[in-house]
């Protein structure tokens, strides 16, 4: 099953790119963001200032390549906690994503314009809730589509099976992308699945399946463009299966020399899909060292003052654990609110 | 509350049919699927006749698998609609365990508010019809046990529709159990048009002095039949049909109890960790001062519903268990 890729490993187009020079840098641009925003994280985390955090190192593009095709107020994004880079890209306020990986609620609800759901802790539960979404938003007459994310380890699960099915049924808008990057925490995919390539597992459900480069960012692009406009108009779901891999370890608890090889991790560092994706601006005379030093800059004080604002936020107070349990507060939460606020149990 | 309007005798699916069949007319928003409720109705003909009136894009079949299902709600109602969703039988809901534990129940939680979930799940429950395997359960303290869902559980035509277009209506997600010894087994009298009875409410079904009996759904009918053999022999028994388990309404239980000092509460699942444990504790906590005897409880036994239909009524609790249990109580 081939492969879709446009770029060499050093970046080189293989072939005429369907990008404007513009929609290049904009893409570009997006990627040194989420990968300064992790970078930046790990540091916080390390400092004590971000709780458990899931790094996404080395899969900017196979996230970033699908959120650029997405509409935040119109479209809908249900990702894992992995897609904090497609987050960012689809309209995520970055003092928002602190806060969200600082525990703290402020952080949990997406503001009104962006239409992302809190980032999904259980493994594939999300498929079937992002094909209902598709569904509703195509019963109402919007021409929207909902993209939802998932790991290699999440095909295993039921609900990545159900949900395609319902998705294809119902011709549903949605995309449904899998970050195949190689380990479900310690498990590796060929222990994971019989299948070499999960895109085949489209077949099954009688829809489009696709295996794109995923550390590459113009054929992550391409490939969801086709997708989205597919699916705006009413022609169903697509499975896209973007190869990559999980650079940085599972989260920032996790040891990964414990069960993978350094060699593995440093032969992927050297297809990164940021240094890829400079060397084809750097090809097409679109990029040099004076620009990259300045968006670095850039990038830096818009993450300093993300900081700052979520820092500004006050910690969750007590009684907020029974708030938004339901619309009102029922007798018990009642009686749990007033407790916490230092009333009597 | 319900208006003065003419009435017609119907049972408990009929009700159910037309409390669907108002939602779908008033509210556009409100989609009904699940497995076979579109062309065949569903399997107790609680949805018959609506796909040819509103059309297969607001009454549809889906295929089946009930963690999908559970799941396409919660992303129908996240993005706008008001699903009600069928499962075919409450045993049936487990495979969406997951689907109601991790997000239903905790979605507005979860997103502070951003997301939530107007969303019904109707399903059958319990005995009493010989049903096979796993189509007789009855796991409302499962669903009990997730927080941020309401539980329902009606025990006449006239409450059933009342209390389904107010679940529809409800901005949190309800599960609306429906006994299936009570779709055709009661008929009573039930207003028209559309109305809507307030949920968090228990009520006094009978009124006594001697002891309360405290239960919901399909034990209700079997505690107003105590309740009549008991008052030949002078005996005046309250019954309390709780109506909804969450959020419980805990001061109409106990003002009962204050009134009669004894309980005997009376469900049709599993003894341990049923329902019934929560009602019986909550007793124990707010109304220790009334009780003149323990608070006994007449449930299921601790195994599996029986699928052989020979000896299933010795399972499920019947007048004579309740009335032993009176006595019981009567007799501390």
């Amino acid at each position: 099953m081939e492969i879709i890729r446009y770029l060499e490993d050093d970046g080189t187009p293989q072939r005429d790119l369907p990008f404007l020079p513009e929609e290049l840098l904009l893409g570009y641009r997006a990627l040194r963001r989420a990968r300064h925003f992790d970078e930046r994280a790990l540091v916080l985390q390390r400092q004590g200032r971000l709780g458990v955090y899931p790094p996404f190192r080395g899969q900017e593009a196979a996230q970033v390549g699908v959120a650029l095709c997405l509409e935040p107020a119109r479209d809908w994004l249900l990702p894992s906690y992995r897609e904090t880079a497609a987050a960012i890209t689809f309209g995520m306020p970055l003092s928002k994503l602190i806060l969200s990986w600082r525990a703290d609620p402020a952080g949990w609800g997406a503001p009104p314009e962006v239409n992302m759901v809190q980032f999904y802790i259980p493994i594939a539960t999300q498929v079937p809730q992002a094909a209902g979404v598709a569904h509703a938003l195509r019963l109402q007459g919007k021409e929207a589509v909902a993209a939802v994310f998932i790991g290699d380890g999440g095909t295993s699960e039921g609900d990545f099976h159900e949900g395609l099915n319902f998705a294809s049924v119902f011709d549903a808008p949605l995309l449904v992308v899998v970050q195949n990057n190689g380990w479900a925490i310690s498990v590796p995919t060929q222990k994971q699945m019989k299948v070499q390539r999960i895109a085949l597992k489209a077949q099954g459900y009688g829809i489009p399946g696709v295996t794109v480069d995923g550390n590459d960012l113009v054929a992550v692009w391409a490939v969801a463009r086709e997708a989205v406009a597919r699916a705006r108009a009413g022609e169903g779901p697509t499975l896209i299966e973007a190869l990559t891999y999980r650079v940085a370890p599972h989260t920032s608890s996790d040891d990964p020399g414990r069960y993978r090889s350094e060699d593995e991790a440093e032969a992927w560092k050297k297809r990164d899909p940021i240094d890829r994706m400079r060397g084809c601006l750097v090809h097409l005379g679109l990029w040099d060292d004076e620009k990259e030093k300045a968006l670095e800059e850039e990038l830096e004080a818009e993450f300093l003052a993300a900081v700052e604002e979520a820092d500004r936020v006050s910690e969750p107070r007590p009684w907020e654990i029974v708030e938004q349990v339901y619309a009102e507060l029922q007798p018990d939460q009642r009686a749990a609110w007033n407790y916490l606020h230092g009333g009597e149990a | 509350m319900i208006a003065e309007r003419g009435t017609r005798v119907i049972n408990l699916v009929q009700a159910v049919n037309e409390a669907l069949d108002l939602a779908l007319e008033r509210d556009p928003r409100v989609v009904l699927f699940g497995e076979d409720v579109g062309r065949m109705g569903g399997v107790f003909r609680a949805s018959d006749g609506l796909q040819p009136k509103y059309g297969e894009r607001r009454v549809f079949d889906t295929p089946l698998a009930e963690s999908a299902i559970v799941g396409f709600a919660i992303g129908m109602a996240m993005a706008g609609l008001r699903p009600v969703a069928e499962i075919q039988f409450a045993g049936f809901l487990y495979p969406a365990l997951d689907q109601i534990l991790s997000h239903l129940g905790r979605m507005r939680h979860r997103t502070r508010g951003r997301f939530t979930i107007p969303l019904v799940i109707r399903a059958p429950y319990g005995g009493g019809v010989k049903t096979p395997e796993q189509h007789a359960d009855s796991p409302e303290a499962i669903l009990c046990h997730v927080p941020g869902v309401k539980v329902v559980i009606p025990s006449s035509p006239e409450r059933a529709k009342g209390l389904l277009l107010a679940a529809i209506e409800d901005p949190d997600p309800v599960f609306f159990l429906e006994a299936i010894k009570l779709y055709r087994g009661v008929k009573a009298e039930v207003p028209e048009g559309y109305y809507t009875l307030p949920l968090g409410k228990a009520r006094v079904v009978r009124e006594g002095s001697a002891a309360s009996l405290i239960a919901y759904g399909g034990m209700v009918e079997v505690c107003q039949k105590a309740a009549e053999v008991a008052a030949r022999e002078g005996v005046e028994l309250e019954v309390i049909d709780v109506e909804t388990l969450v959020p419980l309404d805990t001061p109409t239980l106990v003002e009962s109890v204050a009134k009669t000092g004894r309980a005997v509460v009376v469900y049709e699942a599993m003894r341990t960790g049923g329902f019934g444990a929560e009602i019986a504790a909550r007793l124990a906590e707010e109304a220790l001062d009334y009780l003149q005897a323990p608070v006994v409880r007449v449930a299921g036994w601790d195994a599996p519903y029986p699928p052989f239909s020979a000896v299933e009524h010795y399972y499920r609790p019947d007048v004579k268990r309740v009335l032993e249990a009176v006595r019981r109580v009567l007799s501390h």
